[in-house]
């Protein structure tokens, strides 16, 4: 590899770490604006123009609290188990494919801080690991509250880990790859996009991402109004912070895979028209450049879709209770991504692969069948 | 030492990472049995199999690192760790450990050693100095791994597999509350 190259490499995953760095800050921002919209209020609007620099203070403020570790504490996991919150959180990026690639002189370097032929493992088990940072630090707090809140968040992720990699099969089976690159190049055409194939599969992910995230509905871990505050109820100052800034970056990072494995990724409708015509009107360098920088923006279009997403659903759901939860992963998602599985094995054996659609239809029909089969409810007049 | 000298230098990087992270694993290894606490054996447990997908990949073994993440560190080890704060061990039950247990894990581990060591030293269990022609980097990359598990070796991993579902079968069968338990 030359040096350029690898020059070239560092600026790009020091992009990107930044890049990561900086959409969760401003997630931060974005949520207290979606909420204060959701509730018809104004939202941070102090600092700086419509309270831009809001995130900035507040991390001063985390900063400059004061940082205490309980005296009955293990100390070392104390400190550790924020730290591998942040670390697990951000290392999922690595193989995240954020758009074609950059080509000069005779070389063309993909927009991506590794390529693996394992992506997709690689994700799963920076995902499983995750768990450890919410545990560590849950249980060096030496808080009934904190272990509770600790052992809640494992057993959530585990549950949900499982249905989690079940529905990735699936797109597994329709790729034949384990490279996130090689599943991106597969969904090039508008309809070959994976929510149009998979629609059951992107359900279940998605599902499976929110609890993953610990973000509400499934935010139960910090459940305050029974586990004070979950656990993170010892930790102050910027280790509060790095638990809460790990949360955005998750968060982030999940609405990156989900864009990547279920909607092209870096694809748009008329994607080679455009980068023909500009690689003809621009030359083969620039063109080709310039239609990477379309396709890196479009991505990044859908990841804030998805963040949207996440914060839509947080002030819009009220929180599950603590058996719903788990009914809901074992009892539903598990069976219901075996049998996606197998669907999509099936349609894959006669080259259809729209066929888990047949699950979709399945159900839309029961559930109308069985909202027909109700009875029916007078409406109560309204008293006056 | 002049030797000792020399072989470090005509060592390549990958060398050095392999005898860094051998010193690292044997060093997490030694924390798992030395730890007062059982939560820091298990930690210790956790960085060892770290190590260990660390050589996988200097192996060129990318799968099989994965996949000792995913499963070890990733499922198992988070199951052990929540066992044990739930158990909350404490310092008392370090009585339960009388001389006599003491003395037939020492004859246990001792005996495990010698076995582990003649079967190293033994002429059979030689690694094969390596062959450059028919040398393939790309041995322990997935694809081959599932060409090979599902053409040569599909009747073991299958059996594996009817293994497993025994197993989980099995599980549900011990955690199923009967009509007379306790409710939790």
């Amino acid at each position: 590899m030359d040096l350029t190259v690898l020059l070239v490499k560092g600026i790009i995953i020091l992009v990107i770490f930044g890049i990561t760095l900086l959409i969760a800050t401003y997630s931060t921002y974005a949520e207290r604006k979606v909420a204060a919209f959701l509730q018809d209020r104004l939202g941070p609007n102090r600092a700086g123009p419509w309270g831009l620099l809001q995130p900035i203070a507040d991390a001063g403020k985390m900063f400059f609290k004061e940082d205490f570790i309980p005296s009955q504490a293990s100390k070392w996991l104390f400190i550790l188990g924020p730290c591998l919150a942040m670390l697990t959180a951000l290392m999922a990026s690595a193989v995240i494919p954020f758009g074609d690639s950059i080509r000069f002189d005779n070389y063309s370097i993909p927009l991506q801080a590794i390529e693996i032929n394992i992506g997709v493992l690689y994700i799963f088990g920076v995902v499983s690991l995750g768990v450890y940072g919410v545990m560590v630090g849950g249980w060096a707090s030496n808080n009934k509250f904190s272990l509770l809140g600790a052992i809640r968040a494992a057993s959530q992720n585990i549950s949900y880990e499982i249905a989690l990699g079940l529905s990735m099969i699936a797109i597994l089976m329709m790729t034949g790859s384990l490279s996130v690159r090689a599943i991106v190049d597969q969904q090039a055409s508008f309809f070959e996009w994976n929510i149009f194939t998979q629609p059951l599969g992107f359900v279940i992910f998605l599902t499976c991402a929110f609890a993953e995230c610990n973000r509400t509905p499934f935010d139960l871990p910090e459940c305050e109004t029974e586990l004070i505050g979950g656990y993170h109820t010892e930790y102050s100052s910027m280790k509060l912070g790095f638990y809460l800034f790990a949360e955005y970056i998750n968060m982030f990072v999940s609405s990156a895979f989900i864009s990547a494995l279920y909607f092209g990724g870096f694809h748009y409708p008329f994607m080679n028209e455009v980068g023909n015509a500009l690689e003809k009107s621009m030359g083969a360098i620039t063109g080709h450049n310039i239609a990477t920088a379309i396709g890196f923006v479009v991505f990044f279009g859908k990841i804030f879709f998805f963040i949207f997403f996440f914060m839509w659903v947080r002030w819009t759901l009220p929180r599950f209770r603590y058996d719903q939860l788990m009914n809901l992963g074992w009892k539903t998602l598990i069976p219901l991504s075996i049998l996606n599985v197998v669907i999509t094995g099936a349609g894959l054996l006669y080259n259809f692969k729209y066929s888990t659609w047949a699950i979709v239809i399945v159900m839309v029909l029961m559930v109308v069948v069985s909202g027909a089969r109700a009875p029916k409810r007078e409406a109560i007049p309204q008293q006056v | 030492m002049t030797e000792f000298l020399s072989f470090f230098k005509s060592l390549t990087p990958t060398g050095y990472l392999f005898l860094f992270l051998t010193v690292l694993t044997l060093f997490s290894a030694i924390g798992v049995v030395t730890a007062r606490n059982p939560v820091y054996s298990v930690l210790a447990l956790i960085a060892t199999f770290f190590c260990l997908s660390g050589h996988y990949v200097l192996l060129n073994a990318q799968f099989l690192a994965a996949v000792n993440i995913i499963v070890y560190a990733g499922a198992i080890m988070v199951l052990f760790l929540f066992t044990i704060m739930f158990l909350n061990l404490r310092k008392e039950d370090e009585e339960s450990k009388t001389n006599l247990t003491k003395m037939a894990s020492v004859v246990v581990g001792g005996l495990l050693m010698i076995m582990l060591i003649t079967i190293f030293r033994a002429k059979s269990a030689q690694v094969p100095t390596v062959n450059a022609g028919t040398f393939s980097a790309k041995t322990g990359l997935v694809e081959n791994l599932g060409q090979l598990l599902y053409s040569d070796y599909i009747l073991p991993f299958e059996l594996a597999s009817v293994l497993f579902l025994v197993a989980m079968v099995g599980a549900v069968m011990l955690g199923k509350r009967e009509a007379g338990d306790r409710h939790f």
